[in-house]
């Protein structure tokens, strides 16, 4: 009873939290947000006390439910474990008891919190159990979700409807991707060898976790009157953390799979209160029928062909040829509207990528930047940052993006825009203007060109009242480069903030 | 259900099963086309030429092994075979044509056929350079691509008057050279086609005495008809109904391009195609539009640029058999072109020729998305978002079709707000329209549409 619903539950988080990295629509996070907001570390970065302390609370009343349950890593772990027992019957009982290593948990531990301290947060994530989670989905997986879903809009397409739409596949960082692949392949080989190892060892949170779960409440409990010392449990304990000679469960690290249950052939082994009298169980568990409960896993791989660009329209007269255009060298990074400065998104940032999946206009993309490695940044490519999409503040589980409305928006200037005269259309004695005539700030004015009066007019910036949002830079004819571009502000400038202490000091 | 609507019952289902059998071409009983094809006489030569004229500008296009577009030469073949079984007998092409392919793709079709089983017209496009040897030139390739000594009809292309007409074909001493073929029978017609207001109009029909325009090529159709020189957001040109009383006053016999304003004729706004269907029920829109060309005498031919079969077979239908339209149809033809002058279209006959814009854009395809969902539509105005539940579900289902469609339609790269106005596309337009202007207007609905979510 107590498995099949563990992994009700956990199929459930698991399917929901994966969805949340593949939806690009956005829908979904209006129902399922809050799953990726319950998750250890984004909780503990956003500062949200209450879910730490309700996962806290879990946790010391009935150990790492979280471990087997929500995380999304742990599960994928079970899966792959599950999918070699489901190989061969031998392999399930491959495990065997071992000693804690508590120097290396620890040391771990104790060299991610000194990272995360220090501010190279980024490089700790690497090992952080939901952001690695959401790597390797948004890297790895989303792009076959969306080659699907490109081939039913496709098929929407030829039948006129609109149900699907099509999605610009596109690799957002090459180094990302690299790690993403990496921490896939090591996360598997753990769970394919050693079931829990990583969580045991590695995973900052299951130590955090193990650590309180070791004096928690309830627990698995073997019942030493009915132990017939089979060591049956031992073997399929994917933690390895039954001690058959000692008939002992070593709580921090018992993920509460309750695997051992169902193993017992002689019902010595149930959950419950850990620190009462021996309690005498009296009614036998009803055996599970494991064999119905398998699941799917893992999303129906479409071969990898790639989906032709859908035809472009007629071709008479013909299109010009446009050279793409390349992310410009900025000295300061522009970091999303609501992530306040560069510090508050390294600060808080676990770098999930859940706001790179979610934006709806291919601006954010993970840095490559060994120091913020992975933590959103914008980039005017393929589109621009628009004043009514506030969507990566509305997803962001750890507080690096905070919530922003489309007003608020609009008051808070991420960056400013620059000008390289020399390359402008005006300069080589094209009127243009289409910056300024695209800028929702009213930033940019068309003037007289100081070196040519009679020329045609050239850009000037009013930084004071641009926002940095790219639609300048996007739209700017010139390329590959653009003749205007954007540098981030280090420190948003807010106007609210601004209007609150003039307020206060004037 | 008098015989016409009989048959026309009985040609819509044969025309069906056609389709599945195009490359059987011998079917000539059973393709449910029936009647004689309607021809007109040219007083100047005594040609027989067909009332439905096929325009060489539209062929289907296909990519080749290097990503190129290049005409699909087995459809032209296919339809070219089929236009002429069914009487089709006028050919209309010019060297500047689907990016220069138009004559030598029509020859190629046209050479496994008699040469006395049509007529071949075809243009001086000389814009970019006006000088002598280009404009023989032109010519000569035109002779080459057609692999023929002569040409039946060749026109001075796309005037809008005397000034363009003298810098183009007078001073370079290019009209005397044509005129001496004309002579020598190397250019059995010579005319010119027009695109212009009523002055230079005026202009070239004054120079009919001395070179005697044999045919003019002018653009006509039921909206143009009365309501061309109230068109707004273009250059204003003359009304159709001018230019074909000028030309009647003359006897000149006049070519029709763009009877069915570039297909939006043939795809009407759903209130106003009730209106037709009202009056007679199963009538494509086409086919009220060509009517109505066919309906004046002075008309020699009315030019259809056919890419596919189904365009072919159905203007065939109107034409063979043909049926002139009566006062009255005339006049509720009258009343749906003010109808439709209530729609904010625009009037973009999808032509190319401002084709390659420098930038990429893709000019006539964002004006063929917009003007699609005007007809349709599909045009939720962000202006009344909606307080009330249901309206306001509507409105956000409109919005996303609305942009959806823009997506697919043009690739973003090549959307409205790439254009920086530079205008090089105004003069190469033969419609006047202010594409910059149309393009800003439909970008900054698009981009309002966006915010209003």
């Amino acid at each position: 009873m107590f498995k099949t619903l563990r992994t009700t539950l956990a199929i459930i988080f698991w399917i929901g939290v994966t969805l949340l990295f593949l939806d690009f629509t956005g829908s979904i996070h209006a129902w399922l947000g809050w799953m990726a907001k319950i998750q250890f570390l984004p909780a503990v970065l956003a500062l949200n006390f209450a879910v730490v302390a309700v996962l806290v609370l879990l946790t010391l009343l009935f150990g790492r439910i979280y471990c087997s349950v929500i995380c999304p890593l742990g599960i994928t772990q079970d899966a792959v474990s599950w999918l070699r027992g489901k190989l061969k019957k031998k392999n399930r009982f491959r495990f065997s008891f071992k000693k804690e290593n508590k120097w290396l948990r620890y040391g771990v531990l104790a060299v991610f919190v000194i990272a995360m301290v220090a501010g190279a947060g980024s490089i700790a994530a690497i090992i952080a159990p939901y952001s690695a989670y959401g790597r390797i989905v948004s890297s790895l997986v989303a792009p076959l979700y969306g080659w699907c879903n490109n081939i039913l809009a496709a098929i929407s397409e030829h039948y006129g409807s609109y149900a699907f739409y099509t999605h610009e596949v596109w690799m957002r960082s090459l180094p990302v991707l690299i790690i993403a692949v990496l921490s896939l392949v090591a996360i598997v080989l753990f769970a394919w060898f050693g079931g829990r190892t990583y969580c045991n060892t590695i995973c900052p949170v299951g130590t955090v976790l193990g650590t309180i779960s070791r004096y928690s409440i309830f627990g698995i409990r073997i019942h030493e009157d009915k132990c017939v010392s089979c060591g049956l449990c031992g073997k399929q304990c994917k933690s390895s953390c039954i001690n058959t000679q000692t008939r002992t469960v070593d709580n921090s690290r018992c993920v509460d799979c309750f695997d051992c249950i169902g193993s017992c052939k002689s019902k010595a082994i149930d959950f419950g209160y850990r620190y009462g009298k021996k309690v005498q169980t009296e009614t036998a568990q009803d055996s599970v029928d494991t064999g119905k409960r398998a699941f799917m896993l893992g999303t129906a791989l479409v071969a990898g062909s790639a989906i032709t660009k859908a035809q472009e329209f007629g071709g008479d007269g013909g299109l010009a040829p446009i050279v793409d255009k390349t992310k410009p060298e900025r000295e300061t990074r522009i970091t999303p509207p609501g992530s306040v400065s560069l510090k508050h998104l390294s600060d808080h940032c676990t770098g999930c990528q859940l706001c790179v999946s979610v934006c709806p206009n291919n601006v954010l993309r993970p840095s490559s930047d060994l120091m913020h490695f992975m933590q959103p940044e914008m980039s005017f490519e393929k589109g621009y940052c628009r004043p009514e999409c506030t969507k990566c503040s509305e997803v962001c589980p750890a507080g690096a993006i905070l919530k922003i409305s489309k007003e608020e928006k609009t008051a808070i200037h991420v960056g400013h825009a620059v000008v390289e005269t020399f390359a402008c259309l005006a300069s080589n004695g094209e009127n243009c203007g289409n910056c300024a005539r695209h800028c929702p700030a009213g930033a940019i004015r068309m003037v007289e060109n100081e070196f040519d009066p009679e020329g045609p007019r050239v850009p000037v910036v009013n930084e004071d009242r641009c926002i940095g949002c790219g639609a300048c830079e996007y739209v700017c004819p010139v390329r590959p480069l653009s003749a205007i571009h954007v540098e981030g502000n280090s420190v948003h400038h807010d106007e609210r903030a601004e209007v609150e202490s003039e307020v206060i000091n004037g | 259900m008098d015989r016409r609507e009989f048959l026309k019952t009985a040609g819509l289902g044969a025309a069906a099963l056609s389709l599945a059998g195009c490359a059987d071409k011998s079917g000539n009983a059973q393709d449910g086309i029936t009647g004689e094809m309607e021809y007109r006489i040219n007083p100047n030569s005594d040609d027989k030429v067909s009332l439905l004229g096929y325009g060489c500008m539209r062929w289907q296009m296909i990519k080749d092994a290097d990503g190129n577009d290049i005409v699909d030469q087995d459809s032209v073949n296919e339809l070219v075979d089929y236009a002429l079984e069914h009487g089709v007998n006028y050919f209309d092409s010019a060297p500047v044509y689907l990016r220069g392919q138009s004559e030598r793709a029509t020859g190629i079709a046209l050479k496994r056929h008699p040469r006395d089983s049509y007529f071949i017209a075809t243009k001086a496009s000389n814009f970019s350079d006006a000088s002598l040897e280009t404009g023989i030139a032109m010519y000569k390739a035109s002779l080459r691509n057609f692999e023929t000594d002569y040409l039946d009809y060749y026109l001075l292309h796309s005037l809008s008057g005397g000034e363009a007409f003298k810098k183009r074909f007078l001073d370079n001493g290019l009209l005397d050279y044509l005129l001496e073929e004309r002579k020598a029978g190397r250019i059995r017609n010579l005319g010119f086609s027009f695109h212009g207001e009523r002055e230079g109009f005026d202009e070239m029909m004054a120079y009919h005495d001395q070179y005697h325009w044999d045919f003019v090529q002018i653009q006509m159709n039921y909206v143009d008809w009365d309501y061309m020189e109230t068109k707004g957001n273009r250059r204003k040109e003359a009304n159709a109904s001018y230019l074909y009383d000028e030309l009647d006053k003359r006897g000149i016999p006049g070519v029709i391009m763009e009877p069915l304003l570039g297909g939006r004729l043939a795809n009407l706004p759903d209130a106003v195609m009730d209106r037709l269907s009202a009056q007679e029920a199963g009538k494509s829109a086409a086919s009220w539009a060509f009517r109505f060309c066919g309906t004046y005498p002075r008309i020699l031919t009315v030019l259809s640029g056919m890419t596919y079969m189904e365009h072919l077979e159905d203007n065939l239908q109107t034409y063979c058999g043909f049926k002139s339209l009566t006062e009255k149809e005339l006049s509720i033809l009258d009343d749906v072109a003010k109808q439709l002058a209530t729609y904010k279209t625009v009037d973009c006959t999808a032509c190319q020729y401002c084709m390659p814009c420098p930038y990429g854009i893709n000019i006539p395809g964002i004006f063929a998305h917009y003007n699609k969902c005007v007809n349709e539509g599909i045009m939720p105005d962000p202006k009344d978002d909606p307080a009330d539940s249901e309206d306001r579900k509507a409105f956000k289902k409109a919005r996303r079709e609305y942009l959806l469609s823009y997506d697919r339609a043009i690739p973003t790269i090549r959307q409205a707000d790439h254009c920086i106005g530079c205008g090089k596309c105004l003069e190469k337009c033969p419609q006047g329209i202010k594409i910059p202007q149309q393009l800003q207007r439909i970008d900054s609905y698009v981009n309002r549409l966006k915010k209003s979510r």
